[in-house]
């Protein structure tokens, strides 16, 4: 019956008001205008992105069908298309928030009128359930939540219905940015517990496979390993109703096939193209194409302190200076993105910038003499073979510029599967190509992931105890603290002196759409928003 | 009688149960010799110590490895084969919703490439050094040299890109239709089953492009072993003796040659199809065919150690049955052989 019902109100969608027969065969993107079809490559593997095991692409659940406290805006970009704006938080459930003169608490009010899909009001009760969840279940969200200090169940106060309290144990910059991020999603406390159990208080089955919120669409199909489709959420209330009635996320594995897909126009919009497709399909004309930078992330060369001449900065600096950054930029990125060398030196406290870094080969073998290695060095370079669409071309010419140096290189490629343990886990990596972005767009943010003794995502294994102050210092600092700006302009020199990621080009994000769709804005998570997409 | 191949079959299903429990012990320790850690792997971005000590606790895997062999044979017994972490469902919803994907793309495959390559082969012998013999010799050697992904992408780009008669490339239906209630799980069957023959007519559009690509790859050993059977049937004694009895062209080539060509043909039908159900990965990610080869090639780049170990045991399972399955067709496509030996 169920199918039926489906049926009929997807021909009622597609055909408008069913003048057509359905046996007529119609490409179904080109069919109707409040019928979306995105295509991607990558498989959505839960709708909880609070659970263990949850991958990327399924981020993108937690941004179409919940909301949250509170949301970044929105920019336009220089070339017209849309992105989030990191500067700028705005209301999503909570209509206002004030913040306690010791920045220790944050009291937010949520909006009157908010309800969840299923027409029940959404309460402070439903936000403290949720908050508690996410600091609660382990693993990446309450990593993500600890980023923002937000770490036990007991900092979220619920003062009555409508109203409820943040308590931080320090000011910091990073909270109210760190509940606009997807990981603190409000979810629909009433129903989730009603499909809770003992082993399982906080309802993960159920939710791994239904959503229960407040967003703009819910889950109406999950075909896993196919597709998701969405379907609007009439009763949404954080923004204006999405253009799309449905949503229709297809999994289509091969690049070439969505690459077909699109230029036939039988699919809206392909999310996240390869380099070489964005810059083919932009010259060709045939679908329009997105290409936005992605912010606090840059594609680097990190040298590893555990292997020895690496822990001479001399030795880096030479590494640094034979880099072919042009060669590299065009062959390995379709010059898509941004150029991260040649400055003439840090200027501002823009991040990521370019590099003072050029390739001088004389400059890099003066250097490598300097530090007493003459007769030159040989290491090991691994790169991600999940990565190798970059990667491989990068590692070859740096293999061969290192090599006028006297750097011998061998190129050894690591499954995608084992790379986080090697480069990450065990930091092991002598000398390997790395892509880490930070979500919260601070300079000092990327430094306290990647420069930090320590911290998983420093795969160089730097440490340099000022490097370490200066981040302790400012991690915690509002923007327009006196104190910011020369600490992160510090910061910025020693990264640049000290070279342990030599920085190669900051990275774009292309989607390739139709003409008729308005509306694509890029996220720093990086996944699909189908919210503001609409098809003229 | 009846009664006979009864025990017989119960006797070969007996025997399968060591090779079964071989291919258990074998996969358990093949996956945890994998390099690579999952839980580092599943614990995602910014994971930190703790977290994936919290994956690898609710994984199981932090004990010893006897303790998660036993543990893996006891959730067995039960019929419990685990969860896959990559795709976030039990590795049983995920074998079934898969494995009919597959085998409905596989035996429409091999029907076609039967339908193509017996006649072919059959031509072929009793035409030697004619025009249809090189034909056969042209369409076996590009078969078989063609790899999988060329012959499908070069298909998408000819008749979906370039010509636009084939649907577009999305999987089993296109976006407009529903998958029809669950029967068989072939679609075209189930959606005639569900009297829809529209849908049934939109899956089948689907399975037309991806069935071409693997027969193309398949109907090269059908054809050849057609071929070099009947010509090797064709010349021994008995059909001689046949022809010199005078009897119809027809009869000597149908009754008598070809059903004692047969079993070859059976037997490398039987290994083309277990060859066909697993090494069709190519073929599914050009078409976003949610099959079964797909699947066991993620689960095993991210060591998905429940979706590997499922895979390979209904594999094995799904072998048995086959083999067991071309055994009986031998008794009765040719009532000499026995299944005493």
């Amino acid at each position: 019956m169920q199918r039926r019902e489906f049926l009929k109100s997807s021909a009622a969608v597609l055909l408008g008001a069913g003048l057509l027969p359905l046996s007529e065969v119609l490409p179904a993107a080109a069919a109707a205008n409040d019928t979306i079809v995105v295509a991607t490559g990558a498989t959505i593997n839960s709708l909880d992105l609070h659970r263990q095991g949850t991958n990327r692409a399924s981020y993108q659940v937690a941004i179409n069908a919940y909301d949250r406290l509170v949301k970044f805006g929105t920019k336009t970009m220089p070339d017209g298309s849309l992105s989030y704006d990191s500067t700028k938080i705005e209301p999503d459930l909570a209509e206002s928030w004030t913040v306690s003169d010791d920045g220790k608490v944050i009291t937010f009010k949520l909006r009157p009128n908010a309800v969840f899909s299923d027409g029940s009001p959404v309460t402070a009760q439903d936000v403290k359930w949720s908050l508690d969840r996410a600091v609660s279940l382990g693993g990446f969200p309450t990593t993500q939540m600890k980023a923002g200090l937000m770490e036990k169940p007991e900092q979220f106060e619920v003062v009555d219905d409508k109203t409820i309290k943040v308590i931080l144990p320090r000011k910091s910059k990073l909270t109210l940015p760190d509940l606009a991020v997807p990981i603190p999603f409000i979810i629909n406390s009433k129903v989730a517990k009603a499909h809770a159990t003992e082993k399982d208080p906080w309802a993960t089955e159920y939710l791994h496979r239904n959503t229960a919120g407040s967003g703009a669409f819910v889950v109406e199909r999950w075909d896993p390993g196919q597709q998701v489709v969405y379907a609007r959420n009439d009763k949404w209330t954080s923004g204006p109703l999405p253009g799309a009635k449905r949503v229709i996320m297809r999994e289509i594995p091969s690049a070439a096939t969505r690459r077909a897909l699109i230029e036939r126009g039988d699919v809206d919009l392909v999310f996240n193209i390869p380099d070489k497709d964005a810059n083919e399909l932009k010259a060709s004309g045939k679908a329009k194409v997105v290409s936005t930078p992605i912010e606090n992330c840059i594609y680097v060369l990190a040298l590893n302190d555990k292997f020895g001449p690496f822990k001479d900065k001399r030795v880096r600096q030479a590494i640094a200076y034979a880099l072919p950054y042009e060669d590299i930029f065009k062959t390995a990125a379709y010059q898509t993105g941004v150029p991260m060398w040649g400055a003439d030196k840090a200027e501002g406290i823009a991040w990521p910038q370019p590099s003072p870094y050029k390739q001088d080969l004389e400059k890099a073998k003066a250097l490598l003499a300097e530090a007493g290695y003459k007769d030159g060095l040989t290491v090991p370079l691994y790169i991600n073979l999940d990565l190798a669409s970059w990667m491989e071309p990068t590692a070859l010419l740096i293999q061969e510029s290192l090599a006028k140096i006297g750097v011998k290189t061998t190129i050894e490629k690591i499954p995608g599967a084992n790379w986080r343990t090697a480069a990450n886990v065990e930091r092991r990596l002598e000398m390997h190509l790395d892509d880490f972005g930070g979500w919260l767009n601070y300079p000092d943010y990327y430094f306290f992931w990647t420069y930090m003794p320590g911290t998983i995502f420093n795969s160089s294994n730097y440490d340099n105890p000022e490097m370490v102050k200066l981040v302790n210092e400012t991690l915690d600092l509002s923007v327009d603290d006196p104190a910011y700006a020369p600490n992160i302009k510090k910061m910025i020199d020693i990264a640049f002196e000290d070279v342990p990621r030599v920085p190669l080009w900051q990275p774009a994000l292309s989607s390739a759409m139709t003409p008729k769709i308005s509306g694509y804005e890029f996220w720093f998570h990086r996944q699909p928003d189908a919210r503001k997409l609409t098809k003229s | 009688m009846t009664s006979s191949r009864g025990m017989i079959v119960l006797k070969r299903l007996a025997q399968a149960i060591p090779t079964l429990f071989g291919v258990i012990v074998v996969t358990f320790i093949i996956t945890r010799a994998l390099p690579g850690d999952p839980a580092a792997y599943f614990a995602g971005p910014a994971a930190t110590p703790e977290s994936i000590a919290q994956i690898r606790a609710g994984m199981g895997l932090d004990k010893p490895l006897p303790e998660q062999f036993v543990r893996y044979l006891q959730d067995l017994a039960t019929g419990n084969l685990g969860s896959s972490i990559s795709t976030g469902q039990t590795v049983l919803s995920d074998v079934l919703s898969r494995l009919p994907a597959s085998l409905e793309l596989t035996f429409s495959a091999l029907l076609l490439a039967l339908v193509i390559a017996v006649p072919l082969g059959i031509l072929a012998a009793t035409r030697q050094g004619t025009f249809v013999d090189h034909l056969c010799r042209v369409v076996v050697t590009a078969g078989v040299s063609l790899p999988v992904f060329f012959t499908g992408l070069a298909l998408v780009y000819v008749f979906y890109y370039i010509l636009g008669v084939a649907p577009a490339p999305v999987g089993r239906l296109d976006f407009i239709y529903i998958s029809p209630p669950t029967i068989t799980g072939f679609y075209v069957i189930d959606a005639l089953l569900a009297g829809d023959p529209e849908t049934a007519g939109a899956a089948f559009k689907q399975l037309i492009l991806p069935a071409a690509t693997l027969a193309i790859f398949t109907l090269a050993p059908l054809a050849r072993m057609t071929r070099a059977a009947m010509l090797q049937v064709l010349a021994s004694d008995f059909i001689r003796t046949a022809r010199a009895a005078g009897l119809s062209r027809r009869k000597i080539l149908f009754t008598y040659a070809f059903r004692n060509a047969l079993l070859p043909v059976v037997t490398t039908l039987g290994m083309v199809f277990s060859f066909v159900l697993g090494a069709n990965v190519l073929v599914e990610k050009v078409f976003a065919w949610p099959g079964i080869g797909s699947y066991a090639v993620e689960a095993l780049v991210v060591s998905d150690y429940a979706a590997v170990q499922g895979f390979v045991l209904v594999m094995a399972i799904l072998f048995v049955v086959m083999n067991l399955l071309i055994d009986l067709s031998y008794t009765v496509i040719d009532p000499r052989v026995g299944f005493d030996g």
